[in-house]
């Protein structure tokens, strides 16, 4: 479980992101975080993995104080982190990334397995470079995948479907139900989209910092989707908030 | 051979105690073994200090090794190899040099390559270049390598200077004609006060010949590097160069790429880019669990592969 308690973190102008943010997640539970953009998560993302240090406040990972933790730190852990926009790496192979992720070497069958649920080719794609030869959409699918291969206790997963085609997205879904099915931690995703709200468990509503509502997927979607707008027979809609 | 220069040996050209098909070995100045095969021949040259290589016409599929090892100071080693490959031949040459210097006397080698592609030619050519030692002598490698390819021919240069080289100026000079391919990947370490220039010019003298040069470099410590590179289009033509360079600590990195288009048919692109190592690579490789400095350390070994 992860426990937040009043953290604040202030922008190199300033100006307050996290405003005594107070926070549970469960393990076992698939919580989906969403709210409007610039309220603050992808700041929160960032101050769970490490990548930012909170101006105060606490951080507890099952029972352990990680607030003064550095990335690494954090990544021993277990927390793993999926960039929302994820880093090109010239000279560095796919099947490098994911061998670092994993911590040891995969052999043709695990890459193939970990590569496919992203839905990708570890034949075609393994021995790639992650450089500017690959999509936004590859590079995304790669970067999810290293989450994956880590297999931590505490996922966390900032806007996977940006950049993902409408087929993949579906298969971005079963993913994400296949990790919730096997979990053995927490799995925290960061999302406007609707079909991934809906298979929350809990989902957690940040605003100005704050978590403004937090409830059951049955409480808290249908009030944000009567704000929603676009096209019903649109099978991923955005939910405006 | 002494037993430096066996070190040497296998980490420049992966020498495990012999080589297969031609090969000939330079040790501190002079050679120390060389065999030539039914389609390779091996000769001393009679002009100069060196080796004539000839690669019959056709040849496919086999290897010539020629390294050269300095095992102490004290040895400025000056060598000429030509290498005549006949026309339709495909083979791979691995050269490369080792410098190992204990003493406080300088080291050198210098190692001044021609190479006649004849036509349809494919030559894969693998360099790795290395010093090491103790002594506060300088450990030097200055190699010039001149090459020209006639029609079709086809020349994959894969060249690296992985470290322990004080000083080194890397000449290359290229003039191909029509329907010709240079393919050029170098990759260069250089730590603490070393220094490393590298100079490439390439002539495309004929239609659609073309160019395709990568050169990747880490400058580390107060290590310095000079990159120039010229590529010369005198008809349709194309060329493409790249210089990517990542500083670390107070390294030093100095690229000066030029265009020359005489040609309104000539196609020629340079990218270039140099900085220290990006930010969120560092982060994204902590977040998989890797230290600050593991992070840096693959990343850079990426970069070199």
């Amino acid at each position: 479980m992860l426990s937040i308690s009043n953290l604040f973190w202030n922008s190199p102008e300033g100006e307050p992101i996290i405003n005594g943010l107070d926070l549970e997640i469960p393990d076992g539970k698939l919580v989906v975080v969403t709210g409007p953009n610039g309220g603050g998560k992808t700041t929160l993302a960032k101050l769970i993995a490490g990548i930012e240090k909170a101006s105060s406040g606490k951080i507890v990972l099952d029972g352990t104080d990680i607030t003064d933790f550095d990335i690494t730190q954090r990544a021993q852990c277990g927390i793993s982190y999926a960039f929302q926009q994820p880093v090109r790496f010239k000279g560095i192979s796919v099947r490098d990334l994911m061998e670092l992720a994993a911590g040891g070497t995969l052999s043709h069958n695990e890459m193939c397995d970990l590569l496919a649920k992203v839905g990708l080719c570890a034949r075609e794609y393994m021995d790639r470079e992650i450089n500017a030869s690959l999509s936004g959409g590859e590079i995304k699918r790669i970067e999810i995948a290293t989450v994956l291969a880590r297999g931590t206790r505490f996922m966390l997963f900032d806007e996977p479907e940006a950049g993902i085609d409408l087929w993949s997205f579906t298969g971005l879904i079963d993913v994400f139900n296949d990790l919730r099915r096997g979990l053995n931690g927490s799995l925290v995703i960061i999302s406007h989209q609707e079909r991934i709200l809906s298979i929350a468990d809990e989902i957690v509503v940040l605003a100005n910092g704050k978590v403004q509502k937090k409830g059951s997927c049955h409480e808290i979607l249908p009030e944000l989707l009567k704000n929603s707008s676009g096209c019903e027979r649109c099978p991923t809609k955005e939910v405006r908030l | 051979m002494n037993h430096i220069t066996e070190n040497l040996l296998s980490v420049i050209s992966d020498w495990t105690g012999a080589f297969s098909g031609a090969f000939s070995i330079r040790e501190n100045g002079s050679c120390s073994q060389m065999r030539s095969t039914e389609h390779i021949k091996i000769e001393p040259k009679r002009d100069a200090p060196g080796l004539e290589i000839h690669v019959l016409p056709g040849t496919k599929g086999e290897t010539v090794s020629i390294p050269a090892c300095v095992s102490q100071g004290g040895i400025d080693d000056l060598v000429y190899n030509d290498f005549f490959i006949g026309e339709g031949a495909d083979v791979t040459i691995v050269a490369g040099c080792g410098v190992h210097n204990d003493s406080n006397e300088p080291a050198r080698h210098s190692g001044i390559h021609h190479f006649y592609l004849g036509k349809n030619a494919h030559v894969l050519y693998k360099e790795k270049h290395v010093g090491s030692g103790d002594g506060s002598g300088k450990r030097s490698i200055d190699p010039v390598t001149e090459a020209t390819l006639a029609e079709g021919a086809v020349l994959e240069m894969d060249t690296s200077q992985i470290g322990g080289v004080d000083d080194t100026n890397r000449t290359t000079r290229a003039t191909l004609a029509a329907n010709a391919k240079l393919y050029i990947h170098e990759r260069l370490l250089t730590d603490g006060v070393q220094q490393a220039k590298t100079d490439f010019k390439v002539f495309l003298n004929g239609e659609d010949a073309g160019v395709d040069l990568i050169s990747r470099s880490v400058a580390k410590g107060k290590s310095q590097q000079f990159y120039r590179s010229c590529i010369e289009g005198n008809t349709r033509c194309t060329g493409h160069s790249a210089c990517d360079s990542i500083i670390v600590d107070a390294g030093k990195v100095i690229a000066s790429p030029q265009l020359v288009a005489n040609s309104g048919d000539a196609a020629l692109i340079h990218e270039a880019a140099i900085g220290k190592i990006a930010g969120e690579q560092l982060l994204k490789l902590q977040t998989l669990g890797l230290t600050l400095e593991q992070a840096e350390a693959k990343i850079v070994e990426g970069f070199l592969k």
